[in-house]
């Protein structure tokens, strides 16, 4: 990999990052509130149903996480395993992008059940 | 890898390892909270089901082991990043002192949210 | 091994454990020297080539801290040895375990080949290159550098480097990644991005940028941590990302 493609890897790992820092205390904040008084999936889909905010909050949290986990599995997996070259790097991507298609279902599930 | 622990026990150094094995989990975890919640989420009945069954005792276990992973990990990136883009380098262990509070609060919140 | 001289009492004796091999493998051996009130570990390593291994290779020069030759790896942990008093490391009745730096080829004993570790300063371009004279003459004209300004600062912070490779031997990324620059290469990049005179900035940016250079580090700071002169590597390898996302936004790199 080139060293340019390496930058561009670690500003997008710093920008979701930063997203994530403010999505993953929304999403703390959220559950810490949603777990008071026991969990209902009434109460769930009732702030998730027909939500376009929500929608689109739980899509871009999906896909930033998705992405900067592969991120760092790839550094980890060079680092500690010695997995390096472009067949891993497109695997990372793959699982990156399939984690994150998961998310998005999952969310789309949250939106129009 | 080496393993010899007697240069690698300076704060910054167990706040990576910290940060990367915490990051590592939730990576391996991510998939799977994905996964099921999609499959949980076909209307209200059957995310009602999964809901009872996530009431067990040893997945709320898990549950607040997440939520102390994901606090941890969020805190370590603060560090990395305030060196990064701030330049922060004489606070670099308060950092991560601060990290190691943060985290442990989440853990107390979420215990007493969830009691 | 019973190693003390006569006339030395037994609880006088320093236990020291000392690597001796070349690049295909070695071992551990124990010595056993007179403990002194006073005596740093290079004096150790010294007293036992002397007296007792004419044949220990090591590495020494100016015995003060200024010529960066003599590091090497004292109990767990990379340092300089001409400076490091034996009761800073070792506890009363604590062995000493002396081994080449890591993370470079070990040539014999606790001599290591230090070529890798400054191939890399080149790679990093750790040249400077005058803005005004691009061949390399001497500029007609002598730079104002304003002692107070931001860029100088930066680069006094990490000019005092004495190339003794003590970080490089402590970095983990090094030793995950043979290609990785290290924290001494990209410092002094650092000295340079920040020298207002040099004229390679973008060069030597697109250098040390990548999974081999600054992008890789992951902030353990053990080259911060161990450095004998007290620099701060892992902060310059943090100004060069900074710097990088910077000027990349702004389009001012190639």
């Amino acid at each position: 990999m080139s060293a340019q493609a390496g930058r561009h890897l670690w500003v997008a790992q710093r920008v979701t990052a930063m997203f994530l820092g403010v999505a993953v205390l929304v999403h703390l904040v959220t559950i810490m509130v949603a777990v008071r008084g026991g969990l209902t999936a009434a109460e769930i889909l009732a702030r998730t149903q027909g939500a376009t905010l929500w929608f689109a909050f739980y899509v871009a949290f999906a896909l930033a996480a998705g992405l900067h986990g592969a991120i760092g599995l790839r550094n980890i997996a060079m680092e500690w395993l010695g997995w390096r070259g472009r067949g891993f790097d497109l695997a990372w991507l793959g699982i990156g992008l399939l984690t994150a298609a998961f998310g998005v279902r999952a969310a789309w599930g949250l939106y129009a059940n | 890898m080496r393993t010899d622990m007697r240069g690698r026990s300076h704060p910054t150094y167990i706040a990576f390892i910290l940060h990367r094995v915490s990051g590592l989990l939730l990576a391996l975890f991510l998939p799977l909270h994905f996964w099921a919640l999609g499959q949980a989420i076909q209307g209200e009945a059957a995310l009602e089901g999964f809901l009872r069954w996530a009431d067990a005792p040893l997945f709320k276990a898990a549950e607040w082991g997440l939520v102390v992973l994901l606090a941890l990990h969020l805190a370590g990136g603060l560090r990395v990043m305030a060196l990064e883009f701030l330049g922060w380098r004489a606070r670099q262990k308060d950092m991560v002192a601060v990290s190691a509070g943060l985290a442990f609060a989440a853990g107390v919140l979420f215990l007493l949210n969830v009691g | 091994m019973e190693t003390v001289p006569k006339g030395e009492k037994a609880q006088d004796a320093l236990k020291v454990r000392v690597w001796r091999g070349d690049a295909a493998g070695g071992e551990f051996r124990e010595y056993a020297i007179p403990a002194r009130e006073n005596q740093t570990v290079l004096d150790v390593v010294t007293q036992i080539q002397r007296e007792q291994e004419p044949d220990l290779a090591y590495r020494f020069a100016c015995r003060v801290g200024m010529c960066g030759s003599c590091a090497m790896e004292v109990n767990g942990r990379a340092r300089w040895t001409c400076r490091t008093h034996v009761k800073r490391v070792a506890a009363p009745g604590e062995a000493l375990e002396i081994r080449p730096l890591a993370n470079l080829p070990v040539i014999r004993d606790l001599a290591t080949d230090m070529a890798p570790f400054f191939d890399k300063w080149a790679r990093a371009k750790g040249t400077f290159q005058p803005k005004d004279a691009p061949d390399g003459a001497v500029p007609a004209e002598f730079a104002t550098v304003p002692p107070e300004s931001k860029a100088r600062r930066e680069a006094d912070a990490g000019i005092e480097c004495i190339g003794c490779g003590v970080c490089y031997a402590s970095c983990d990324i090094v030793a995950w990644n043979p290609d990785y620059l290290g924290p001494a290469a990209m410092n002094r990049a650092w000295t340079l991005v920040n020298d207002v005179r040099d004229g390679a900035r973008a060069e030597r940016l697109e250098a040390v940028s990548g999974d081999a250079g600054c992008h890789s580090c992951h902030s353990t700071q053990s080259c911060t941590e161990r450095c004998p002169k007290n620099l701060d590597p892992s902060s310059a390898i943090a100004g060069l990302k900074r710097t990088l996302f910077w000027d990349s936004l702004w389009g001012r790199l190639r």
